[in-house]
């Protein structure tokens, strides 16, 4: 029987630590809404949607209550839309993102992801109609979540998808300024982008996966800073073993709700990810471990190791509390959502070229990072060449979601609200890369072989 | 196996465990274990129950044990045992 010491531990890492379950995202596929004529497609997206996701927010909180868990949110992914739709007669996606905002709000989700396109080869008509569509797409909707897959370790990167990006980037910038440029933190960039993320803003559908499954996303960095303050001083041993430890039950906990959301719903399961999220939350931060592992700041000396120590024991203790381990299942480091890194990056101690070299080890990218809102295109095209190129070498996952904040510059700050934070605007190096950026055409497959 | 922990964390007064029990005993809620302590004046105390043959849904007896919690002047909770088994036994 269950005794009173694990009752206590328990309930102290929920109430004390912000242990919590991330999200339970339901993926959908919507394949089978193919039509030539927009308006039918649109209104078969929204009927699939509401019908597949009706319970998915009830079932969500039923949840909450008899584990006494907090599941923080509830999202929605669909398939990447520039395939999707691809059959529709039209030149602009924008009436199907206002569709996913619609049916979303309908169903009490506070995200769907999958305004997507998949260009890491080329694009075809359908994902120029979607990359064009993005800035107004992400300006007149509340809720959806849109990504672009520019590169992979097997072909290589796109390189006019890249410099389209930063172009864009820079519109979804100007057509959210009123709001912040919120647009732009609904907007992801990858290099190896994954089929089952539950995470926002990148998630989207596959379109290897069944027609609808439940991915759920867990959190802890609070619990696992906790379980770093009992062992204060240790060496290494100790401090991966208690990781470890600590991701095991994190971990178990995101499997009992997946498996639970799975069977009520009448959906499979597909995958539990590993992944230490954060929030603005103090207490709930990646900096914080940093610090709790002998860093004066996230940034200092040390924080790359450090990182990579703390993703390697999360997975490898995550691995074995879950059946099916999947999505991005590496450390989040949104800048702006992370009370430790805020604090670093306002201070100094933390510069985008820490955070680049941060991501070759296990962190999944440039993440929710104000940048001066005068940076040019190809200066954020060549930010994202370089994050897609430590993906595409190393088989990982990497993404950019940089925030050009118009009318702002470093020093300032720019509040998203809610779990999106706030963020200190950052240097970039304004060293021109126009030359490079502006040759097109794509980089070839690297070797993976003869590693060093 | 159906069986929930319920926690009453709250200032200590006398009749506490008996207007849990009673609650529980009224919904056919079997206690399979309990164990209750005192420190500085906080009482606190933990309960493993039997589900099984209640007479309520588990919304109602969340609702119910949350609203005696309120006119006793403590916190009640109740949880399904599901996650501190998943989280503590392989």
């Amino acid at each position: 029987m269950i005794s009173k010491r694990e009752i206590l531990e328990t309930n102290r890492m929920i109430s004390d630590e912000n242990l919590d379950v991330r999200t339970i995202t339901m993926g959908i596929s919507l394949l089978d809404c193919a039509d030539a004529d927009i308006d039918k497609f649109n209104e078969k997206v929204y009927n699939k949607i509401t019908t597949k996701a009706r319970d998915l927010v009830k079932v969500g909180e039923e949840l909450e209550r008899e584990l006494g868990i907090p599941i923080v949110n509830k999202r929605i992914s669909v398939t990447p839309i520039a395939i999707a739709a691809a059959g529709c007669n039209t030149d602009s996606y924008v009436s199907v993102a206002k569709t996913l905002d619609r049916a979303a709000k309908e169903v009490g989700v506070n995200f769907i992801g999958g305004f997507s396109a998949l260009v890491h080869k080329g694009c075809t008509k359908s994902d120029m109609t979607l990359i064009n569509s993005i800035p107004e797409a992400l300006a007149v909707t509340d809720v959806v979540c849109s990504s672009v897959n520019i590169g992979t370790s097997r072909n290589g990167l796109d390189m006019d998808a890249v410099k389209k990006m930063g172009e864009i980037i820079k519109e979804t910038a100007e057509m959210s300024k009123d709001n912040n440029c919120m647009g732009c933190a609904k907007l992801v960039v990858f290099c190896n982008a994954v089929e089952d993320n539950p995470f926002m803003a990148g998630a989207f559908h596959g379109v290897g996966e069944k027609d609808c499954v439940i991915n759920v996303g867990v959190s802890g960095p609070g619990v696992v800073k906790k379980a770093l303050e009992e062992v204060r001083g240790a060496d290494f041993e100790t401090l991966c073993e208690t990781i470890k430890k600590t991701a095991f039950k994190i971990t178990r906990v995101g499997q009992l709700v997946a498996q639970e959301a799975s069977k009520r719903l009448g959906v499979p399961f597909g995958i539990i990810d590993l992944s230490l999220a954060p929030t603005p939350a103090i207490g709930d931060s990646i900096a914080e471990i940093f610090q709790e592992m002998g860093l004066e700041q996230a940034g200092a000396p040390g924080t790359t190791a450090a990182l990579a120590l703390l993703n390697d024991n999360v997975k490898k203790g995550g691995v074995m509390a879950s059946s099916y381990v999947g999505g991005l299942s590496g450390a989040f480091i949104p800048v702006s959502e992370d009370n430790g890194m805020i604090e670093a990056a306002s201070m100094g101690a933390l510069t985008l070229e820490k955070l680049e070299a941060m991501t070759c080890v296990c962190s999944v990218g440039l993440d929710m990072i104000a940048i001066p809102g005068d940076t040019s295109a190809e200066t954020i095209s060549g930010i994202i060449a370089d994050e897609a190129a430590i993906g595409m070498v190393n088989n990982k996952t990497t993404a950019v979601r940089l925030i050009p904040v118009i009318g702002k510059g470093v020093g300032e700050t720019v509040e998203f609200g809610g779990l999106l934070g706030y963020a200190p605007i950052m240097p970039v190096n304004n060293y021109s890369c126009a030359d490079f950026i502006r040759r097109g055409g794509r980089v070839p497959a690297p070797i993976h072989s003869f590693k060093n | 196996m159906n069986n929930g922990i319920i926690t009453v964390i709250g200032k200590d007064k006398v009749g506490i465990i008996a207007k849990v029990c009673n609650y529980l005993s009224e919904a056919e809620i079997n206690i399979l274990d309990i164990s209750q302590t005192i420190v500085n004046g906080y009482f606190n105390m933990m309960m493993i129950v039997d589900l099984e043959k209640s007479t309520k849904k588990f919304d109602e007896i969340y609702d119910g044990l949350e609203k005696l919690g309120e006119s006793i002047g403590v916190v009640i909770k109740i949880q399904h045992e599901s996650i501190f088994d998943s989280m503590h036994r392989i």
